[in-house]
């Protein structure tokens, strides 16, 4: 019916670029990470959910070659 | 006390709600038929439904609850999921679907009807439609109270919009919808809420100098200074745990009649499995769900503990919002944690997950009230079935879309009235409880004893209930200021805490249900013969045969891997 992978991929790839995006943006705000510790966690879950949507994206594919 | 958002915040919720919406819409063209739109046309994959499985159970009320729970249980509140779901979503998976699938009942009130009887369909059908409705209006309530508090939102506008999101997207597509839905959310809810336990730990030094923290606060409260770290150590005397409840008590109370109660007999719930695609698809659903469900309380019951931690250091700047009487609401403690250590960007994310979870919750209700309307209510009193199966057909399919509307405006309706009556509510919620722990003794009883007759089991449902509401109205836990908690009949018995009175509740109703429906069976006669129950009952159906599947890619496989990880954490945490 629908292979529900594909949302899944498209919205993590949207989040993922969009906040690794602004995690750059706001870099040098370091009042802004004081919260979450000096980390710039916007980066780092950009990153990772950008990575998570991609894979799901490749299995989606993948299944539909197949 | 209020949470500012950004811009990217907005813009993130957004995004989410276009996907949610846009599946519904994507999915819209399929709905043909009822069957399509109430059970999904049996089609789901085992991994698509066991997600949703669990992220239906992982609604707003779980997050915050179980969050807030970690703050004042510790680590004791792992009952709820390594004992108190773990072994009865295998039990489901092993004993009770083959059973639940192989007699293609559409709901759980069609099974009592086509095990028992019509009365015991009827009973179970509008106990269930109105303790559904009940459920989404209090979790919708919650959410929307929060987002007024915390994040200053006007409380009937999130409480509308996040309604008409859900009646969206299933009014669309219905329970596949609301199923592809969940595991989308089960998704945003995990990585929403991912960087706040790393955060979180990070702060209070991991897990050992959570230990180290967490010491000198619970020593100040008398209890010993691993008692917020372990699960089982201090369970020998009541007192000696923040639970407050010994562990034969957790044992038989949650890890049995409560738990099995609510895994195996909850439409909401099962209905997932019941859209699987086939019999061994079906039987792997609660198994693929408990997977994720094992290590849930890493994810929401741990940031909960370091709250505790949190609130007894004052240079950390964490506060708990305060009721009228003063005293903190727990419930909170997700939100604000979040609020403390997450900036702009995945802060919204993590409001992101809280939608989510609200969503998943209520989508499951409105899907489970549907069919239950539909099927059990109307077309069984109504209007039944014709000989005109296409005109049929589109009418209940018509009367499924209607059901929809009018099964998100009655939670709204009810949604008001908790905020309101909030006592009312609470009363209500607690007496529909009440019909799990009955249920499951009759289904039970109804699956592996072929003797056990329509009568006895509708009179043992109804005792078991009966009597439940009877203890809880002879009965006060400790301190209990309202006579919501009980004993609005007399008191005669006082339990130390609320969960304890709610255990035996469930014990007297499973019990006193067990023992009716056993005594009427052997003074009854059988009014099914043994061809009707056919597929239905244990001795009566063949055994389902996977040679064909490798030993390790069948249920049972599955279900020992699940049971060995379980038995592991619950070791590691003892």
């Amino acid at each position: 019916m629908v292979d529900i992978r594909i949302p899944i991929g498209l919205i993590f790839s949207i989040f993922g670029i969009l906040i690794t995006l602004f995690g750059f943006f706001t870099k040098s705000d370091q009042a802004m990470y004081q919260k979450s510790l000096g980390i710039n966690v916007n980066i780092i879950m950009g990153v990772l959910m950008l990575i998570f949507g991609l894979i799901m994206l490749w299995f989606a594919r993948r299944k539909k070659k197949a | 006390m209020k949470v500012d958002l950004s811009w990217i915040d907005y813009l993130i919720m957004i995004i989410y709600f276009i996907f949610v919406l846009g599946i519904g819409w994507f999915l819209r063209k399929y709905m043909k038929n009822a069957n399509a739109f109430l059970e999904a046309g049996r089609s789901i994959p085992a991994w698509v439904a066991g997600l949703a499985f669990i992220s239906t159970n992982l609604g707003a009320l779980e997050v915050m609850g179980m969050t807030g729970s970690g703050l004042k249980y510790g680590m004791l509140t792992t009952h709820f999921y390594w004992i108190g779901a773990i072994p009865a979503m295998i039990f489901l998976a092993l004993f009770m679907m083959p059973f639940y699938y192989g007699s293609k009942a559409r709901s759980v009130p069609e099974f009592l009807k086509l095990r028992y009887d019509e009365k015991t369909r009827g009973l179970n059908a509008i106990l269930f439609a109105v303790m559904t409705i009940l459920a989404s209006g209090i979790s919708m309530y919650a959410l929307a109270i929060l987002m007024e508090k915390v994040l200053g939102w006007n409380f009937s506008i999130s409480l509308w919009i996040s309604a008409l999101i859900v009646l969206g997207y299933t009014y669309l597509g219905g329970l596949s919808s609301a199923i592809y839905n969940e595991v989308l959310q089960f998704f945003i809810i995990v990585i929403g809420l991912l960087p706040l336990v790393f955060l979180s730990l990070k702060d209070v030094g991991g897990w050992v100098g959570l230990k180290e923290s967490l010491a000198p606060i619970t020593t100040a409260n008398g209890f010993p200074a691993d008692a917020w770290t372990t699960t089982w150590k201090y369970t020998g005397e009541a007192t000696s745990n923040p639970l407050g409840i010994e562990w034969y008590g957790v044992l038989f109370g949650l890890g049995f009649v409560l738990s099995f109660g609510y895994w195996c007999t909850n439409f909401l719930i099962v209905q997932r499995a019941f859209a699987a695609e086939s019999s061994t698809a079906a039987r792997k659903v609660p198994l693929i769900g408990a997977l994720p469900k094992m290590f849930i309380p890493f994810l929401i019951i741990v940031p909960g503990i370091i709250a505790l931690v949190l609130l007894h250091d004052p240079a950390k700047g964490f506060v708990l919002p305060l009721d009228a009487g003063g005293k903190p609401i727990y419930d909170y403690t997700i939100i604000m944690l979040l609020k403390q250590y997450l900036p702009a960007g995945v802060l919204g994310l993590g409001i992101t997950a809280l939608l989510a979870s609200f969503m998943s919750g209520m989508a499951g209700n409105v899907s489970a009230f549907n069919t239950v309307w539909t099927y059990d209510i109307y077309q069984s009193y109504i209007r039944k079935r014709t000989d005109n199966e296409v005109a049929d057909d589109r009418h209940y399919l018509n009367v499924g879309r209607i059901t929809t509307i009018f099964g998100v405006l009655l939670s709204i309706a009810s949604a008001y009235i908790a905020s309101k009556f909030g006592n009312i509510m609470d009363f209500l919620q607690t007496i529909f409880s009440m019909i799990n722990a009955p249920l499951f003794a009759v289904i039970f009883l109804g699956m592996f004893w072929k003797r056990t007759t329509g009568h006895a089991a509708f009179t043992g449902l109804l005792l078991g209930f009966l009597m439940a509401l009877l203890h809880h109205g002879l009965t006060v836990p400790a301190g209990a200021t309202t006579l919501v908690k009980g004993g609005w009949i007399a008191s005669l018995h006082t339990y130390p805490v609320e969960m304890a009175q709610n255990f035996w509740t469930a014990i007297i109703a499973f019990t006193v249900s067990t023992v009716v429906t056993v005594g009427l069976t052997l003074m009854t006669r059988q009014q099914k013969t043994e061809k009707e129950l056919y597929g239905l009952v244990y001795s009566l159906t063949p055994r389902t045969i996977e040679e064909d599947i490798p030993w390790y890619r069948r249920p049972v496989g599955l279900a020992i891997g699940v049971g060995v990880i379980c038995v592991i954490l619950s070791v590691i945490f003892w």
